[in-house]
């Protein structure tokens, strides 16, 4: 049995301008201690496909599809049942760590909230745990520092305490939402390595959304590349790197600056704009923008195929033998 | 050592900032002073509130007769009879304030974090009350009931509050947006808890500068009802309701109106001042 198994989503926004379709039949699968990157540029539904796994869509939003965790159906629950798995058995951390947490309240009691409300533990042991987490995630004298209040971390420090809050309940899921968007460079590695070797101690699925094709080479075991809202690519990270297939994840990857390319190069971008969500192609919606361009494209929506063993293309390009 | 573990919040962050500004800390001080004589200054005097001075009517402030401001038309001592007032008005401000702000902070924060259909109907039961006329109801009230402290109390904080509310529902909706906020609903806390630990503390900043500007505007209700004649009842005094018998007779006896109005300006004053200075050291800019 799958960890998190999602089956034809649909995320759906109502605004003044029409519905917007963020997300169009989405499909995947994590198992238990795998890391799945979700992939794609602003727009392309990752963070709302996240987000409606735990019912966090805005006012405006609604979905549709299937969301089994450990078997058990989300779509279906109630406020209630969701509250006791958001944080509990499903936990997220949040792209900016200087914001996403709250500036009145100290360290501490931030952490120790969640345990108390969730695992009904006494302030002291909550205490106690937290201080646990905190060291799990290498902030030093974290007896000391949890008094602290967010603005005296500096910003990997905070993505540190995020991570240490995420991890409290021992979730069997967690959702990182570019979790190192926010960070430098340098930071961003630490974090990186520290969420996969809590990952091998805690034995947890991450879902890995980020835009940086950088981040998921050196945290995930498999890829899914989004756009417009659907699934283009999907396959383990090295055979992705190496066999890319469809076009998009080719630009992509093309369009990442690398140490041996040629000085004085230009990089490649990918021409053209994400397409609106309001109106999506009929065909493939990477098409307007698509070098590899052929008539049934326009019109006919790829479906899922497996070029390789594991490896999934939704491009005409791999389809049918053409 | 301690403090160093501790770590500073943002309201001690404030709280220095604050003490740097001379204006409000002057102020502070200086109401600080007002207060202690209020309370503790009718003990001083050899006069009580209701006692009649036969021999020294409608007399100025004399250190002889020891009566220090004077008395009124009555024979009544001044000096006692304003700070006596000054409680009054105080505790009007305070109780007053009190009041809205504990039923403005939960109507408005409510009202802006549930939202939608909620969010509509409180507010709109706050903008029916608001277009009731004030005075009406006061008059109302006060015919209904009689004149009576704690009327005054509920008219005034029951009035108060709607400003209340709507400012903190805007502060809510604005925070409800916050990443922190989101962050503590995929924690799984429910909405009771959110409001209470997440909404709350981040609104004090906003509310603690309405506080400093509502406590006068109170006082200065308060006294406009005694100044009509529908507030506090004799003997008992207000600072309103000595401006308005000094008012009377401001000609012959210009000190019965100088110094329960100065002793007004003053608290009226520090209070503004002091809202300034924390609209200053609670300067919303993020850190």
């Amino acid at each position: 049995m799958a960890l998190l198994e999602v089956k034809d989503l649909h995320v759906r926004f109502r605004t003044n301008d029409g519905e917007v379709r963020a997300v169009n039949g989405l499909s995947f699968s994590l198992e238990k201690g795998e890391t799945l990157g979700l992939v794609g540029e602003s727009g392309s539904g990752k963070s709302q496909a996240v987000l409606s796994i735990l019912q966090l869509l805005a006012d405006n939003g609604s979905f549709q599809g299937s969301i089994r965790f450990q078997g058990r159906e989300l779509s279906t629950l109630d406020r209630k049942a969701m509250n006791r798995i958001r944080g509990n058995r499903i936990a997220m951390i949040f792209q900016d760590p200087m914001t996403a947490l709250n500036g009145h309240l100290t360290v501490e009691r931030q952490m120790t909230e969640v345990l108390e409300h969730h695992e009904g533990v006494k302030r002291r042991e909550a205490r106690r745990r937290a201080i646990e987490m905190l060291e799990a995630v290498q902030i030093p004298d974290a007896h000391k520092r949890i008094r602290r209040y967010p603005h005296e971390f500096s910003g990997g420090m905070r993505q540190r305490v995020m991570i240490a809050m995420a991890l409290l309940c021992r979730p069997d899921l967690l959702i990182a939402d570019e979790p190192t968007t926010a960070l430098d460079v340098t930071v961003q590695a630490q974090i990186l390595r520290l969420l996969r070797d809590l990952q091998q101690e805690f034995h947890m699925g991450i879902l890995l959304i980020t835009h940086d094709l950088g981040v998921v080479a050196s945290l995930g075991d498999r890829v899914l590349v989004m756009y417009g809202g659907r699934t283009c690519e999907e396959a383990a990270v090295d055979e992705l790197f190496r066999h890319p297939r469809h076009p998009y994840t080719r630009g992509l990857l093309g369009s990442v600056p690398r140490l041996d390319t040629p000085a004085g190069e230009r990089l490649r971008a990918i021409p053209g704009n994400p397409p609106s969500l309001l109106a999506l192609p009929p065909g493939c919606a990477f098409a307007p923008r698509c070098g590899e361009r052929m008539a049934q494209c326009n019109e006919v929506q790829p479906a899922m195929r497996e070029a390789a063993p594991g490896h999934g293309v939704a491009c005409h390009l791999h389809g049918d033998g053409e | 050592m301690t403090e160093e573990i501790r770590g500073r919040s943002l309201w001690q962050d404030a709280l220095a900032r604050l003490k740097r500004n001379r204006a409000a800390v002057t102020a502070l001080v200086l109401l600080a002073l007002i207060v202690l004589l209020v309370t503790a200054g009718p003990w001083l005097s050899p006069w009580s509130l209701d006692e009649i001075d036969w021999d020294h009517i409608s007399t100025p402030p004399s250190l002889e007769t020891r009566h220090w401001f004077g008395t009124d038309s009555v024979g009544r001592d001044l000096f006692v009879r304003t700070l006596h007032g000054g409680r009054m008005s105080l505790m009007v401000g305070l109780v007053a304030t009190a009041v809205s702000l504990v039923i403005g902070i939960a109507w408005g924060a409510t009202a802006g974090y549930l939202g939608g259909r909620v969010d509509g109907f409180m507010m709109r039961v706050v903008d029916i009350l608001y277009a009731m006329p004030f005075m009406f109801f006061v008059i109302l009230l006060m015919v209904f009931f009689g004149r009576d402290i704690l009327l005054i109390f509920v008219a005034i904080g029951a009035i108060n509050w709607l400003d209340m509310a709507r400012i903190v529902r805007g502060q809510t909706l604005a925070l409800k947006q916050r990443e922190f906020v989101e962050a503590a609903v995929a924690c799984g806390l429910t909405a009771p808890r959110i409001i209470a630990r997440h909404i709350v503390p981040n609104l004090l900043g906003v509310v603690a500068v309405y506080v400093t500007l509502t406590i006068p505007q109170v006082i200065l209700v308060e006294s406009f009802l005694s100044f009509l004649g529908l507030g506090v009842q004799e003997p008992a005094t207000s600072w309103g309701a000595l401006v308005n018998e000094g008012a009377q007779e401001m000609e012959s006896a210009p000190w019965s109106l100088l110094f329960p109005a100065g002793f007004l300006a003053a608290t009226l004053f520090c209070f503004n001042f002091i809202g300034d200075g924390l609209r200053d050291a609670l300067d919303p800019r993020d850190r």
